[in-house]
């Protein structure tokens, strides 16, 4: 999904960065925040970073013919909130512009805001929206990192299409284009990275129990279900 | 293998199978260069929606070559694999070891309440659980942790006195 270093217009480009920024700066705070006063959490939020690190670097084949890569970006929001990740994400955004020529400076504002903050608050919404009508854990956890995945592409799908309108067609000409290419390439990715992201939380949710109830993800009742479970084993 | 085994194993599959199907089934075929990434072919839309466009800037560093580009990605994933790897190893041991500690202090505990009789057994193994549960409640991760280790533990009186404390 990443748009390439200059291929936004100078305005875009700067626009995108502007409406970025605050969010980052935003997670810079909440990331501190988090970590002065649950210092014990560091760990769990540097293995958030590293499912987004492992995740947007496996470019996958998929149905169109094409390759793109997931996002990783629904696990940390839905573990420690969408701001949190608007600063991963943009970490591994920037890792990837200055060491792979992938993505770019210029267009790190665009990247970050489709990445790094439409996807984990699109993902994250979801998730505690089918919480909330009881929806089983994981099956909200699937369908938040599928959301976070997709909604990412389309709204790059809707950045270029408005940095480059078709010229006979126009801008909804342009996004059917860049949706072809981004979005529908990315569903049978997006549902890959709602496994794998049910996958991981399945892992955590044995093997740190605690700290996923502490975090609210896991709640008194599916915890005391688990202990069952663990006591069954 | 148990059941939490096996359904991590089937996602994992899952996966495996969504990125293979595509190039099993050849879904490539006809095109100049199958599976070329998504990123180049909207560089390409690009061109064909703004032909007189000119990117109007380049990147500070280029991989010198697809070989050092791949190094390069091969390095990002290893590093996110790497932590990863950490945090469920490292939690792995710290929950052997408590569930290692339990089991001595539980076995420590059963020979000395042998010694005073029969009788007192359940009770002492029972009154370890309870002083661990309103830590467990605070969130203190590592006594809600050694809560359920002690569910799971060899110990046989333990685990019927942890029910109601990881509750």
């Amino acid at each position: 999904m990443h748009i390439a270093e200059g291929f936004l217009p100078r305005e875009h480009a700067v626009a995108w960065t502007v409406a970025a920024a605050p969010f980052v700066v935003h997670g810079v705070r909440a990331l501190t925040r988090e970590v002065r006063a649950n210092p014990e959490s560091t760990l769990l939020l540097g293995a958030s970073g590293a499912f987004t690190f492992v995740l947007s670097a496996l470019k996958i084949p998929s149905v169109t013919g094409s390759c793109s890569h997931p996002t990783g970006t629904g696990l940390g929001a839905i573990l420690f909130r969408p701001p949190v990740m608007a600063v991963l994400g943009t970490i591994t955004l920037l890792f990837q512009a200055l060491l792979l020529a992938h993505g770019g400076l210029t267009t790190l504002g665009a990247n970050a805001f489709s990445m790094a903050i439409v996807g984990p608050w699109a993902g994250y919404g979801t998730y505690r929206l089918l919480r909330r009508f009881d929806v089983p854990l994981m099956v909200a956890v699937f369908f938040g990192a599928f959301v976070a995945d997709l909604s990412t592409y389309c709204v790059t799908s809707v950045q270029l299409a408005l940095a480059f309108p078709d010229p006979a067609s126009g801008f909804a000409g342009a996004l059917g284009k860049f949706g072809g290419i981004f979005a529908v390439t990315q569903l049978p990715l997006a549902v890959s990275e709602g496994l794998l992201t049910v996958l991981v939380m399945r892992l955590l949710s044995r093997s740190s129990k605690g700290e996923l109830t502490r975090l609210g993800v896991l709640t008194e009742r599916v915890g005391r279900g688990g202990a069952k479970e663990a006591a069954v084993r | 293998m148990n059941r939490h085994t096996r359904i991590n194993l089937l996602l994992l599959a899952v996966v495996v199978a969504l990125a293979v199907l595509p190039l099993a089934l050849g879904l490539g075929d006809g095109k100049e260069e199958p599976f070329t990434g998504a990123d180049a072919q909207a560089e390409t839309a690009i061109a064909e929606n703004a032909p007189d466009y000119e990117p109007w800037f380049t990147p500070l560093y280029e991989p010198p070559s697809g070989e050092v580009e791949s190094a390069l990605f091969s390095l990002q994933a290893a590093l996110g694999a790497g932590v990863l790897a950490y945090y469920f190893g490292l939690h792995r041991g710290r929950r052997q070891g408590e569930a290692r500690a339990r089991a001595e202090a539980t076995a420590e505990a059963t020979a000395d309440t042998a010694a005073d009789g029969a009788e007192a057994g359940p009770v002492g193994a029972g009154a370890e659980p309870d002083g661990a549960s309103p830590a467990a409640d605070g969130g203190a991760a590592s006594d809600a942790r050694s809560a359920s280790a002690a569910a799971s533990g060899p110990a046989p009186g333990a685990g019927a006195g942890s029910g109601p404390a990881a509750g």
